[in-house]
């Protein structure tokens, strides 16, 4: 990526690595528990979250000299709202099996902390450019964890990835079972909290 | 600080430019969404109805429509069970209870089973599905869901073939054709159990979804009695 500067490039690069909006901000986990029981609905459901925040980000920044300081909170609400009834209309219209399973998880986007946080800190003090590659590079972060989480959920929990089993009947004749506390949210706790502490030891990040 | 009259300026502006862009999107989307749950519907009747898709594949909505169009009689029943010549799509299942609509499986110039609409509490939603007679008006073809909220794994597991599978063959009256519905048992049915056949396997870790299951389930059936009952009658 030579022909971006230093800093879009850490704008888009940071959430991938260091500030991962999931392992490291602990924004969006509510999304994260419920919609990693298989990959399917988790890919559909990142690539949801990686175009409203593209979006909702390019469109604050290019409107942020003008939107009132006092009302600009409504007004990032509303252009993400928006954003999120029109992916949630366009899953209904082309994939509505995915749809049906996401159920209020695409219009509950609008309350992920992770676009709205990206709206306020980012998006409203830099320039459109900068502020989509943010979204891209936050909505790729938070994806890829969605995909990591439901990966390990699925494979344990059904036996199966992306839909297709993994698992050969053999196994389950020797006595092989699923493990039912993958298919349920706290499964997707135990997870999520490997990948968090994971991540901190390799990132070397220590709490004050 | 910007003086009020640009607030309120801008922000209308802001109201009107994203309520138009959703009204165009609603609109330009919103044939396609309906064919998408009409199809859905239509794939679930032939589903409690046995049709199934070839191993391995999935129908699309050519095939389902041309499957429903060629092999399903839809009609609507009054609250006495006589055939009614409203339109099935038009009636609200759930909130309806004059009006009655049942989906006939037609093979050649026999009928080879009756697809009724279901719905009711779960544990914590409103299950939706179809419920599937033979043509002796007594045993149970079939059952499908295409709505729910029930927990993935436990309630969810209504959804999959080897709970539906469990209904197939259970008969939904006694010996005196009187209605006494599909009890759904707390783990398996035993198979000394002289009512087995009224019977079907539970889902562990979801009993309060099969006890509403059973509730509503009759409830539906009662409504349909008088026709089913007919049915009965004569063969």
């Amino acid at each position: 990526m030579a022909f971006l500067d230093k800093k879009s490039k850490q704008a888009f690069t940071d959430p991938l690595s260091v500030n991962n909006p999931i392992t490291l901000q602990v924004l969006g986990i509510c999304s994260a528990l419920a919609v990693t029981v298989k990959m399917d609905t988790a890919v559909v459901m990142s690539l949801a979250v990686i175009a409203v925040l593209s979006i909702s980000n390019t469109l604050i920044a290019l409107l942020r000299n003008l939107i009132p300081g006092k009302v600009r909170i409504i007004v990032q609400l509303s252009i993400i709202a928006s954003l999120v009834i029109i992916t949630d209309q366009v899953l209904k219209a082309y994939m509505y099996d995915i749809s049906k399973q996401l159920s209020v998880f695409v219009g509950l986007i609008i309350t992920n902390c992770i676009v709205m946080g990206r709206a306020e800190a980012f998006a409203m003090q830099n320039t459109p450019g900068k502020s989509f590659l943010d979204g891209l590079g936050n909505g790729l972060g938070y994806g890829g964890i969605l995909i990591v989480v439901s990966f390990f959920r699925e494979l344990f929990g059904s036996g199966t990835l992306y839909g297709y089993q993994v698992i050969p009947d053999s196994f389950y004749e020797a006595g092989y079972e699923n493990m039912g506390l993958m298919v349920l949210s706290p499964g997707a706790f135990v997870i999520l909290g490997l990948i968090v502490w994971v991540h901190r030891i390799s990132a070397d990040i220590e709490e004050e | 600080m910007r003086s009020n009259t640009y607030t309120i300026v801008f922000t209308s502006i802001v109201t009107i430019v994203l309520g138009f862009l959703l009204a165009v999107a609603a609109d330009a989307l919103k044939e396609r969404q309906e064919l998408n749950v009409a199809n859905d519907m239509k794939k679930n009747i032939l589903l409690s109805l046995g049709f199934k898709p070839a191993a391995d594949k999935i129908w699309s909505s050519e095939e389902i429509h041309s499957l429903f169009d060629k092999n399903i009689n839809a009609i609507v029943l009054d609250a006495k069970g006589n055939k009614t010549d409203k339109d099935p799509k038009k009636i609200d299942t759930v909130k309806d209870i004059e009006n009655l609509p049942i989906y006939i499986k037609k093979s050649g110039n026999k009928i080879g089973g009756y697809a009724i609409p279901i719905a009711g509490k779960g544990l914590w939603s409103t299950l939706y599905g179809y419920f599937a007679v033979e043509p002796d008006g007594r045993t149970v073809k079939g059952i499908t869901f295409y709505k729910h909220g029930e927990t993935p794994g436990l309630g969810a597991e209504v959804d999959k073939l080897w709970f539906q599978k469990n209904f197939i063959g259970k008969k939904f009256v006694d010996e005196s054709d009187q209605l006494v519905g599909v009890k759904v048992v707390k783990g398996k049915v035993l198979s000394d159990d002289p009512k087995a056949i009224h019977k079907v396997d539970g889902i562990s870790g979801a009993t309060m979804t099969g006890k509403g299951l059973e509730v509503f389930l009759l409830d539906d059936l009662l409504k349909y009695e008088p026709f089913f009952k007919a049915i009965r009658g004569n063969s």
